[in-house]
């Protein structure tokens, strides 16, 4: 039967090195398969995130031959396997054991996103009214699944750690499904500049690149959102016009 | 924004665990960025060889001083002497301004120029990042001025076509239809700068991307879907755009030049 190598990271928050490990392969396989054989066969203690299966819960995120991806949307037949494979924990987040990292940052980021303020219901009975083309953009984001992905891909978070002043792709992601939602009426365009720091995205796109459910992260939620902050901070015809209006940064 | 802290590794310059050349992409963009720089502004400082018969080079459309055929007559007495004059250096700035602080290409030149990074997940040389948050990267916010500017050059370009369809006979001075080979090449640059420009991600924002109920507006509703069918290859239009300018002043000056002659089709 076919073998393929794997070289594993096996470490702590400590510090770790990479293992090899050959198993045999088969066709369909994906890189958890491989992993999670590797678990069974030869190194009962290798720690491994994962649930799914299937490229929905986001648990089993890591840079396979360098490039952060799904271990079970990874299949084999796609990688080059006359050389080893390597697999690694996240970069952008510190790592518990093995492959596993501790993401916890992330969640603590979503608590600071203003939450979604909806206009008063459209309908006596508490229901509101949309329309299916003014949903669809947001409809987008909401194909997340919270892999990290993004997170770990952007060099703002990987390489330059700047995690306590700007938020990522993911949350930026997050901001603009709330943003642009068409019942919405919170305004969170001065916390994108100042708080969520979008500045410091340079729009090199890595985060669409990696992005496992196709989500077009740079072009439909961080361009859109840098745009709205231009329209308030930088753009001195729209702040002349504001000076016209009843509510100077009411959403539209 | 406060937050837990993180105690994360720091990567040198290029480290990555990627295979393949994961270089050949920055290496593409800065080679194609460059080369086109260098021409346009070789081209630029030219002054000479831009019009060929009906034929106007882009990069000196609109001619506001210079030739006899200019806007507002020949070169005016207010600009020095030892200044370097071209028509052309007076009104490039403004398509190079769209270009320089346009989405997509702020993206691949921070890439190939700036190692910023070098690539998806390969370690970068400064530890220092400003972003655009500061100066001068924060100017990139004045891109959708120099878009203003875009669509107005890109009527005079088309004008330039229209121009480009009118012959005059030498001998006779008469004016007659035709089309020419400069003819198609300078429609193309229409083509394909429209395409850029239309698909621009600031055109689709202020078109209706910023707005939560497009449908209430019928009419920004299918601007905003029109222009974001265009963005959706933005990066195409980008390069097709950019090859196909320089093209179209090169076809113009070997032909003014001598070197290669215009076809005329009918």
């Amino acid at each position: 039967m076919k073998t393929a190598t794997f070289k594993i990271w096996r470490g702590d928050s400590q510090g770790g090195d990479f293992v090899d490990y050959t198993t045999e392969i088969s066709e369909g396989m994906v890189v958890l398969d491989a992993v999670l054989q590797i678990q069974a066969e030869q190194a009962g203690d290798l720690a491994c995130r994962w649930n799914c299966k299937a490229g929905k819960c986001g648990s089993c995120s890591a840079e396979i031959n360098g490039m952060p991806k799904l271990m079970c949307m990874t299949r084999l037949n796609t990688l080059p396997l006359e050389e080893p494979v390597t697999v690694e924990p996240m970069k952008a987040f510190p790592p518990i054991k093995d492959l596993i990292t501790d993401v916890s940052w992330n969640y603590e980021i979503k608590k600071r996103i203003k939450k979604f303020k909806p206009r008063p219901p459209d309908a006596p009975d508490g229901t509101w009214r949309m329309m299916q083309e003014d949903i669809d953009r947001v409809q987008e984001f909401r194909k997340c699944i919270e892999c990290f992905l993004c997170q770990d891909v952007c060099h703002v978070l990987r390489d330059h750690h700047l995690h306590e002043k700007f938020i990522g792709p993911r949350f930026l992601v997050y901001a603009a499904a709330l943003e642009m939602h068409p019942l919405d009426t919170e305004n969170r365009v001065v916390e994108l500049r100042e708080d969520y720091n979008i500045g410091y995205c340079n729009i090199t796109k890595c985060c669409t690149t990696v992005c496992p459910e196709n989500i077009t992260i740079t072009d439909n939620a961080i361009i859109p959102l840098k745009e709205r902050v231009v329209d308030e901070f930088y753009d001195p015809i729209k702040k002349f016009l504001r000076l016209f209006r009843s509510r100077p940064s009411a959403k539209k | 924004m406060a937050s837990a802290s993180i105690s994360l590794k720091r990567r040198s310059f290029g480290e990555t665990k990627r295979k393949g050349a994961w270089w050949v992409y920055p290496l593409v963009v800065f080679l194609g960025l460059s080369a086109f720089v260098v021409y346009s502004t070789w081209a630029a400082f030219q002054a000479e060889h831009y019009r060929f018969g009906p034929y106007l080079s882009p990069f000196y459309s609109p001619e506001l001083f210079g030739s006899s055929e200019s806007f507002f007559g020949p070169k005016p007495a207010w600009i020095p002497g030892w200044l370097p004059f071209s028509p052309a250096l007076l009104i490039l700035w403004a398509p190079a301004g769209f270009r320089l602080t346009c989405y997509y290409y702020r993206g691949a030149y921070y890439k190939a120029f700036w190692a910023d990074p070098p690539a998806c997940a390969v370690g970068e040389p400064r530890r220092g990042y400003w972003g655009e948050r500061k100066f001068p990267l924060i100017l990139q916010n004045v891109h959708r001025y120099f878009l203003y500017l875009a669509l107005v050059f890109l009527i005079f370009l088309a004008h330039d076509v229209w121009e480009a369809l009118w012959f005059t006979n030498p001998a006779m001075g008469e004016t007659s239809f035709g089309i020419g080979v400069g003819t198609i090449v300078l429609a193309a640059n229409v083509f394909f700068l429209g395409g850029y420009t239309l698909g621009c991600h600031s055109l689709r924002h202020l078109v209706g991307g910023g707005c939560d109920q497009l449908s209430k507006f019928p009419v920004r509703q299918k601007a905003y879907n029109c222009v974001g069918c265009l963005n959706n290859k933005h990066m195409v239009w980008a390069w097709c755009s950019l090859f196909v300018v320089g093209f179209s002043d090169l076809y113009v000056r070997l032909c003014s030049m001598g070197i290669w002659s215009d076809w005329r089709i009918f």
